[in-house]
C-alpha cells in the first residue's frame, strides 16, 4: 500500500482503539481523581460489559441493534451496581488504605475473572453489530491528468467504527458536562479537592463513593459494549485494556480528565500507527518507554498538578 | 406413648439392614458392567492422563478434544476395554500453557499412576511438555499437528500417530494452490511454532511448484484486531494464504473480509482460522467460493462414507458439524478426530504389547514403533494412515473444499503420497 492512504489507514484504526481507551481510562483516572484508589480490577469491569452485551444480545432475538442498545443501557448499569456493591462491601470496610485497596482489587480481579470463566465459558463469543457497512475511501492524487480521486485497495472502515468514534465523543461530552455542570459532579469535584472539608459542608463522602466507582465501572463496561462487536467478549479481554488505561492515566496524569484525553488519543493513536507501520508490540514497547520517561521527567503527568 | 419398646427391631436395627440389602442389590446391579473385562489377569482401569485447553487460547478445541476423547473411550469400553481391562480418563487442563502442561505431565506421571499421557494441540504446550516426558519415561501421545514429533527435535516417548502435520499437510496442498489459484502468493499466520511450521514448509513447497512468497505476515495468536496487519499484503498478491488460531479467529475472517471489500484476490486457507466457528457467520459471506485445507470435512460430504456416520454420531455431530444439542456450537472436526484414532492406535499398541503396567511402556512405544497402513475404518474415520516409525509421525489424506452456498465441500484429496517427505530422525535409535 503506498504511504498517503496507509496512514490515513493506520489513522482511522488508531481513533477506535483511541475512542475505546479514552472511555475506559477515563473511567480509571475518574475513580483515581475522587477516590484515591488504584483500581486493579477495572480490566475486568470492562470484560463484564462485553459479557453482558453478548448474554443481553443473544437472549433477545430480532435485529442486532434491539439487542446492541438494550445492552448499551443495561451492561454498564449492571456493571456499575455492582462496582458500587463491591466499594460498599469491600473498599469501604478497609476505608480506603492505598495498600489494601489494590490488594482487595487484585483480589475483585480474580474473582470476576474466574466466575466468568466458571459461567461463561472459555470461548470467545461475537456480538453482531447492529450495522455495519464497509466504506471504501477515496484518495487524491496528482498525477499526469492533474488532481485524480483513486480508490486504493483496503483503503476502507465500516459505518460501525465511525461509530464508535462519534459515540465516544459524545459519551466524554456528555461525562464533561455532568461533572461540570450537574449537582452530582459538583459533589464529585468537591470529593475529590478535599474529602474532608467537603465532608464537613454536608457532602454525603460515602456515597459520592460509591457513586463514583460505580461510574468508573460503568464507563469501562460502556467502552467494551462498543467494541465487542469489533472484537467478540472472552474471559481473559480486561488484560490489554486494563495495561493500556494505566499507561494513559500515568501519561495524562493521575485525576486529571483532560489529560487522560490528550493521553488517549496519543496513545491509541500512535499505537495504531506504529503497529501498522512497524509491529505492534514495538507499539507497546514504546508506550511503556513513554512511561517511563513520564515518570523520570514529569512524575506528575502531562497536565496533573505537583504535590507539595 | 412413653412406652418403651422392648422389640428386637428397633427401628435403627431395620434401617441397617435394609441398607445393607439394598448394597448387596447395587453391587449386583453394577457386576454384569465388569464381567467383559474379567478374563484380565488385573481388572484395575487403565489410565491414561488426558491434557487437555480447558482455558487459555486452545479453549474451542479443548472442549471439542474432550468429547471425542469421552465419546472413543466409551466405544472401546464398550467393546471390552483394552487387553480386558477398563479404560479411565483422568483429565487435567493445560492452560494452554507450556509451563502449565509439563506441570501437567508430571502430575500424571507421579501423582495419578497413569499408563500413558496423551492430548493436547498447541504446539508450544507439546514442546512445553515432550521433555518431562521423556524424564519421566511417560509415553505421551500428541494430536498437535506440529512439525516437532518428525523434526526430531522431542524423544522417543512422544508420538504422533493419529494426525498428520503441518510439513506433510502443506506439501500436499501446495500443487492445488499453484495449479489452481496463482503464484503469489501472501501468508498470514499466528507468530508461534506452529504458524512458523507454516511459513517455512509453504514457503518452500511452494518454490518447488513455481511460486513465491511475496510477504510473511505474522501475527501474535492473542492479538484481538486486524485490519492493521492487512496493509501489509503486497497489490500483486494473487492469493491469501491464512491460518489463525485463538480466541478471535471470527475477527480475523471478518476484517480480511472488510479490508478487501469486492476486490478480494484468490484465498486459500486452513480452516482452523474457522474452527468452532459457523462459516454463515455474519460478516463471512465473502468466503463463498474461497477455498479452505481440511482435515476431515466439516460438513457431511454427498459420498460420507459409513465410518464417519458412525464416529460423527458417537461424538454428538450434525452434518453441519455443529453440537447434536446446539447447533450454533460448532466443532473442531479438522482435528479432534485426531483423538479417536489416537485412543485407537493405543489400543491396537497395548494390545500387540499384551501390556500390562507401567513396566511395559516401552514395550508399547515399540509396538506402536512397529505399526504401518491403517485402512480407513471406524477406528480411522478420516482416512487411511500410514505411520512412520522411525519419525513417529502418521501421514494421511488431506482435503480441500470449497466453500458453496455456505457449506464446505470437498474439491480434491490428496493422496498419501503427496504429504511424504523424507525422515529427518531415527528415534528408534535411541535408548528409553
Amino acid at each position: 500500500m503506498e504511504f498517503g492512504p496507509h496512514l490515513m489507514l493506520a489513522s482511522l484504526e488508531g481513533a477506535v482503539t483511541a475512542a475505546i481507551l479514552a472511555l475506559t481510562a477515563m473511567g480509571l483516572s475518574i475513580v483515581f481523581g475522587v477516590m484515591r484508589v488504584v483500581n486493579i480490577a477495572h480490566g475486568e469491569f470492562f470484560m463484564l460489559g462485553a459479557v453482558i452485551a453478548w448474554w443481553v444480545a443473544s437472549l433477545l432475538g430480532g435485529h442486532p441493534a434491539i439487542g446492541f442498545v438494550l445492552a448499551l443501557v443495561l451492561a454498564p448499569l449492571i456493571v456499575g451496581t455492582l462496582a458500587a456493591v463491591a466499594d460498599r462491601f469491600i473498599l469501604q470496610r478497609i476505608n480506603y488504605d492505598p495498600d489494601r485497596t489494590i490488594v482487595a482489587t487484585i483480589g475483585l480481579l480474580y474473582i470476576i475473572q474466574q466466575t466468568t470463566l466458571m459461567t461463561f465459558g472459555p470461548e470467545a463469543r461475537p456480538v453482531q453489530p447492529p450495522f455495519n457497512t464497509r466504506l471504501a475511501l477515496p484518495w487524491f492524487e496528482y498525477g499526469e491528468n492533474g488532481f485524480a480521486m483513486i480508490w486504493p485497495w483496503g483503503l476502507s472502515i465500516t459505518s460501525y467504527k465511525l461509530f464508535v468514534i462519534v459515540a465516544a465523543i459524545t459519551i466524554i461530552t456528555g461525562l464533561w458536562l455532568f461533572l461540570t455542570r450537574s449537582k452530582a459532579g459538583l459533589l464529585m469535584r468537591a470529593t475529590q479537592q478535599d474529602s474532608e472539608t467537603a465532608q464537613a459542608f454536608g457532602v454525603p463522602v460515602q456515597r459520592v463513593y460509591s457513586w463514583v466507582f460505580g461510574l468508573g465501572a460503568g464507563l469501562a463496561a460502556i467502552g467494551a459494549v462498543l467494541v465487542v462487536p469489533i472484537q467478540q467478549a472472552h474471559y481473559l479481554m480486561g488484560q490489554d485494556p486494563l495495561l493500556l488505561s494505566f499507561i494513559v492515566v500515568i501519561i495524562g496524569g493521575l485525576g486529571s480528565l483532560p489529560g487522560t484525553i490528550i493521553a488517549a488519543i496519543l496513545i491509541g493513536m500512535s499505537d495504531g500507527i506504529i503497529s501498522v507501520f512497524f509491529s505492534p508490540t514495538l507499539a507497546k514497547i514504546i508506550a511503556t518507554l513513554v512511561v517511563a520517561m513520564v515518570l523520570v521527567f514529569r512524575p506528575q503527568g502531562l497536565l496533573g498538578k505537583s504535590e507539595g | 406413648m412413653g412406652k418403651i419398646n422392648t422389640s428386637k427391631f428397633t427401628r435403627r436395627g431395620v434401617l441397617k439392614s435394609i441398607g445393607a440389602g439394598a448394597g448387596v442389590v447395587g453391587a449386583s446391579a453394577v457386576a454384569p458392567g465388569l464381567t467383559g473385562f474379567a478374563q484380565a489377569q488385573s481388572s484395575a482401569p487403565i489410565r491414561l492422563g488426558f491434557q487437555v485447553h480447558r482455558t487459555g487460547i486452545g479453549a474451542a478445541y479443548g472442549r471439542w478434544y474432550d468429547r471425542t476423547t469421552q465419546a472413543a473411550v466409551k466405544r472401546i469400553n464398550d467393546m471390552g476395554g483394552i487387553n480386558g481391562r477398563p479404560v479411565e480418563i483422568i483429565t487435567e487442563d493445560d492452560g494452554t500453557d507450556p509451563k502449565r502442561g509439563a506441570e501437567v505431565v508430571e502430575k500424571f506421571a507421579t501423582l495419578y499412576n497413569c499408563d500413558i499421557a496423551f492430548g493436547t494441540l498447541f504446539s508450544h504446550v507439546v514442546y512445553g511438555s515432550a521433555p518431562r516426558a521423556g524424564e519421566l519415561k511417560l509415553p505421551y501421545f500428541v494430536v498437535s499437528e506440529g512439525h516437532h514429533v518428525a523434526s526430531g527435535k522431542l524423544n522417543r516417548y512422544t508420538l504422533q500417530p493419529g494426525i498428520t502435520d503441518v510439513k506433510s499437510q502443506v506439501q500436499a496442498m501446495a500443487p492445488f494452490v499453484s495449479d489452481n489459484l496463482g503464484k503469489k502468493i501472501t501468508m498470514i499466520y499466528p507468530d508461534f511454532a506452529f504458524g512458523h511450521d507454516h511459513r517455512d514448509f509453504f514457503t518452500a513447497a511452494i518454490e518447488a511448484q513455481g511460486g513465491t512468497v511475496v510477504e510473511s505476515i505474522a501475527i501474535p495468536p492473542t492479538e484481538t484486531s486486524f485490519t492493521k496487519y492487512f496493509p501489509r499484503i503486497p497489490r500483486e498478491t494473487e492469493v491469501i494464504y491464512h491460518v489463525m488460531v485463538g480466541p478471535a479467529v471470527l475477527t480475523f475472517v471478518k476484517e480480511l473480509g472488510e479490508f478487501f471489500g469486492p476486490n478480494r484476490p484468490e484465498i486459500f486457507g486452513f480452516i482452523d482460522s474457522l474452527e468452532a466457528v459457523d462459516i454463515n457467520s455474519p460478516g463471512l459471506e465473502f468466503l463463498e467460493n474461497t477455498y479452505f485445507w481440511e482435515g476431515h470435512p466439516r460438513n457431511a460430504q454427498a459420498d460420507q462414507t459409513s465410518y464417519d456416520k458412525v464416529y460423527r454420531a458417537a461424538v454428538g455431530v450434525d452434518d453441519n458439524g455443529a453440537s447434536l444439542d446446539d447447533p450454533k456450537d460448532f466443532s473442531t472436526y479438522s482435528h479432534m478426530f485426531g483423538c479417536w484414532e489416537t485412543l485407537n492406535i493405543i489400543k491396537a499398541g497395548m494390545e500387540a504389547a499384551d501390556y500390562q503396567g507401567p513396566a511395559d511402556r516401552t514395550k508399547l512405544i515399540e509396538a506402536v514403533e512397529a505399526m504401518s497402513d491403517m485402512p480407513h475404518s471406524d477406528d480411522h474415520p478420516q482416512g487411511a494412515k500410514r505411520f512412520n516409525g522411525k519419525t513417529h509421525q502418521t501421514f494421511g489424506h488431506q482435503y480441500i473444499s470449497k466453500v458453496s452456498n455456505g457449506k464446505l465441500v470437498v474439491e480434491h484429496t490428496t493422496s498419501i503420497e503427496d504429504g511424504l517427505y523424507e525422515d529427518e530422525v531415527d528415534y528408534t535409535t535411541q535408548s528409553f
